[in-house]
């Protein structure tokens, strides 16, 4: 009778164990993020469709659809090796055929050369871009995302590709990219060369 | 709720460092005056957080003490006019920043008459609101003279209720005596800040705090308090031992009290704000004289100087100026230092301003600081990690920075370093470590702001399609009404036998060209009876339709909307064909009418 005993000791314990588990698994559920989230907290954002999509968030579902990880130039290769990370993919460097990794730029309207057609705002992706018909238009340079978009629409060209000038409080401590100045050389002629400076 | 007493015993942090203290070159002499320079060139912004906005223009001529930014909508810390002058120019100037990046300034040409501006001291604080005198402070361009220049308005406001006020008088970085010379000569003054901030803060106790190499400075400080009537026992003079870097904000914390600032938080998380004694001497300046931040003491020190000392150096003040008149005697590939040795960075050009946190113009001899020789590779002495005062791992946070693993660095606690440079100062391989520290924090700083950036970014393109879309539907949904209107219109003339105006004028078009189809042969064949006949045929066939099409019309009104077009349909062919037959039988009688007429005539 004792080997009875047995079965049916596992068998409760088995089936406490199960419903404990069962109850844990519905009540402590880990909404875990969908990976087009995921993808899509990884690409920069710049809606600039240079990847062949309308958006960043199309080319993330592409993504999770198994599209290529290497067709957004903005991100450029850390947004490629976090991809590959996130997806257990090949890290691939950047396709050419989508565009080149640049500094980063936002565009800048010519003010005086605006004739309000208003085509440019509609083109921005990120309504960046004041303005109404027949006024002239500008861009808010801070929502910016650089995308391009804007560019080829205008029909006087008076939109340029600025790139972005390193602030002070954003520098990155790049000690090597100042420039050497012997600045014993420049006290001892300080004053003529200086001087030039200025009155420059 | 914390209490020091004057008994109480002092803590320790962790790691520190007693590097050379190099004080003796500069703090002998008291602080001079030194000849105003040709021209100051005031940067806008020489401190931590936004820049004001701009309130002169090129060929002003402004005051001592006028301010030449004002907060405007970012609510930045204005800068003033160091002496009367005239600006001359507002252009980009190389500013006081380790990068040697240039920057708005203002040109200012001194007048040499030092006529001020009409100054507004405070008389009574307790006349004005906390608010009012948070602005004042602001106004007066008040920001934190020991560190990164934090406007003290900002610091103060977050501080309110607070249990510990600390005066830090500790100035641990060699070479550095601005405090040390400051606290000698002005202790009154700086100790008449300290119960400003303490009535500002509603601070419940007030701790001045001297490290026990100024004995002159605390002699100084012990003279006052005791002297001072209006001293309560909530005010102590705390000494305590040198070593560097105590006169870090959360290192004096942990010294006088033992507790630790914890990591993403600020002293005033709990209960505590430290105050520099030049920012105490500054706040004291700006509400008992009404003097803004327009000059402050710098030390200037080096064996490449003949007269080191220390000076008060109006804002603005070109370091060539300042070494000019020091006895510059400068070597071979000569390097300037703003700051100490330890924290401080090399400028790129002597024609960098003063600004509000400049304490030291070192210019050192090749021989007494030695320049940066080559790093060589780390042999995991774990020297950096004995002498690290936040506890961290200097040597792991070295590796971390050069494999660039932001993530791992951040599990390291990359951003509770304090970038005091114990850990290279010790360092035998002479590896740069704040250096990878620094552009670590930066990338790590970058990151973040780009990551915020592109959840701005996008939030306006998810809002911008979701008011495509919402566009959209707006003109179908106006476009679907339209439609809807008309047709419950045509309904309305259809039951109430009213002619719609379209089908109206469809009919007129189709009965012209009856007629001109009638009147033809009539005109041409004198053969009226049968032509009579024919038009009352056209017409009785006409009637016939335009009934059948009524009844169908009716049919289908009956129907559901799907064949409401059908409906239409029918109700056009009907009214067609009605219009046509009345037509007819007018054309029909017409023409009886003629044909009668001709055979009468």
């Amino acid at each position: 009778m004792s080997w009875l005993l047995g079965i049916l000791a596992l068998a409760v314990l088995a089936l406490v164990a199960g419903l404990i588990l069962g109850f844990a698994a519905i009540r402590f559920r880990v909404e875990s993020d969908p990976i087009v989230e995921q993808i899509d907290n990884l690409l920069p954002q710049t809606q600039c469709g240079q990847c062949g999509y309308p958006g960043c968030r199309p080319y993330a579902e592409a993504i999770a659809n198994g599209d290529e990880i290497n067709k957004c130039p903005p991100g450029g290769q850390a947004t490629i090796d976090k991809l590959a990370d996130l997806l257990g993919r090949e890290a691939k460097p950047l396709d050419a055929a989508h565009g080149e990794e640049d500094v980063k730029k936002v565009a800048v309207i010519r003010e005086d050369e605006c004739i309000g057609c208003t085509k440019c705002i509609q083109a921005c992706p990120v309504d960046a871009i004041l303005g109404a018909a027949r006024q002239m238009h500008t861009v808010i340079a801070d929502e910016c995302t650089g995308c391009d978009l804007c560019v080829e629409p205008c029909p006087v060209d008076c939109i340029d590709m600025v790139a972005v000038a390193v602030k002070p409080e954003r520098w990155k401590w790049n000690l090597d990219q100042i420039p050497i100045q012997d600045i014993t050389a420049s006290s001892e002629h300080s004053n003529s060369e200086d001087k030039q400076v200025q009155t420059q | 709720m914390i209490e020091i007493t004057a008994t109480s015993p002092l803590h320790h942090f962790p790691g520190g460092i007693h590097p050379p203290e190099q004080k003796a070159l500069a703090n002998q002499t008291p602080i001079q005056r030194l000849p105003l320079a040709p021209m100051l060139y005031i940067p806008l912004r020489q401190h931590s957080g936004p820049a004001g906005e701009l309130c002169v223009q090129v060929g002003d001529h402004v005051l001592k003490g006028q301010a030449l930014t004002q907060p405007g909508v970012d609510n930045g810390l204005p800068v003033h006019a160091s002496t009367s002058g005239t600006i001359v120019a507002i252009q980009d100037h190389p500013l006081n920043h380790p990068s040697g990046f240039s920057g708005p300034t203002a040109y200012l040409q001194p007048d040499g008459a030092e006529q001020w501006i009409e100054r507004q001291p405070i008389d009574d604080l307790s006349r004005l609101s906390h608010r009012e005198i948070l602005m004042h402070l602001q106004l007066m361009g008040i920001a934190g003279l020991g560190g990164a220049g934090f406007p003290t308005a900002r610091k103060v406001a977050g501080a309110q209720g607070i249990d510990l006020l600390i005066i830090n008088g500790v100035e641990c970085e060699p070479y550095i005596v601005a405090d040390d010379r400051l606290m000698r000569e002005h202790a009154a003054e700086i100790v008449r800040g300290s119960q400003l901030l303490q009535t500002i803060t509603a601070a419940k106790q007030v701790v001045i705090a001297v490290e026990d190499n100024k004995p002159e400075a605390i002699a100084a400080f012990e003279t006052v308090l005791a002297a001072d009537a209006n001293v309560t026992n909530t005010m102590i003079l705390r000494v305590v031992p040198t070593r560097y870097p105590s006169g870090g904000e959360k290192q004096l914390i942990q010294v006088l009290t033992g507790l630790q600032v914890p990591a993403d938080q600020l002293p005033a998380d709990i209960g505590i704000l430290v105050q520099n004694v030049g920012t105490a001497f500054a706040v004291a300046r700006a509400i008992d004289h009404g003097e803004p931040l327009i000059e402050r003491v710098v030390t200037i020190t080096g064996q490449a100087l003949s007269k080191p000392g220390t000076a008060w150096i109006p804002l603005g003040t070109p370091i060539d100026h300042i070494l000019s008149v020091s006895g510059f005697q400068p070597a071979n590939k000569q390097r300037v230092i703003i700051g100490g040795p330890m924290m401080g960075y090399t400028i790129a050009s002597l024609q960098v301003p003063v600004i509000k946190t400049t304490n030291c113009i070192l210019a050192p001899s090749a021989k007494e600081l030695a320049p940066p020789e080559h790093e060589m590779a780390c042999i995991r002495c774990g020297a950096c990690e004995q002498v690290c005062p936040a506890s961290l791992l200097p040597q792991q946070l070295q590796w971390l920075a050069k494999a660039k693993d932001y993530d791992g660095l951040k599990q390291h606690h990359l951003a509770d370093c304090i970038e005091c440079g114990a850990c290279a100062y010790v360092c035998p391989s002479e590896i740069p470590l704040v250096q990878y520290y620094r552009q670590a924090k930066a990338e790590i700083r970058e990151q973040l702001i780009e990551q915020q950036k592109s959840e701005i970014a996008r939030q306006r393109f998810e809002a911008r399609q979701a008011r495509l879309e919402r566009e959209k539907e707006e003109r179908l949904e106006k476009h679907r009404k339209a439609a809807e209107a008309r047709k419950a219109a045509q309904a309305a003339r259809a039951d109430s036998g009213e002619e719609d105006p379209v089908k109206a004028a469809l009919a007129r078009v189709k009965a012209k060209k009856a007629a001109q189809q009638a009147a033809e042969p009539a005109s041409e064949s004198t053969d009226a009876p049968a032509d009579d006949k024919k038009a009352q045929v056209a017409a009785a066939v006409a009637r016939a339709k335009a009934r059948k099409a009524e009844r169908e019309a009716a049919l289908a009104q009956a129907d559901d909307q799907q064949k409401a077009d059908d409906d239409k349909k029918a109700q056009v062919a009907a009214a067609v064909a009605r219009a046509k037959a009345r037509k007819a039988e007018r054309d029909a009688a017409a023409q009886q009418e003629k044909q009668e007429d001709g055979e009468s005539s």
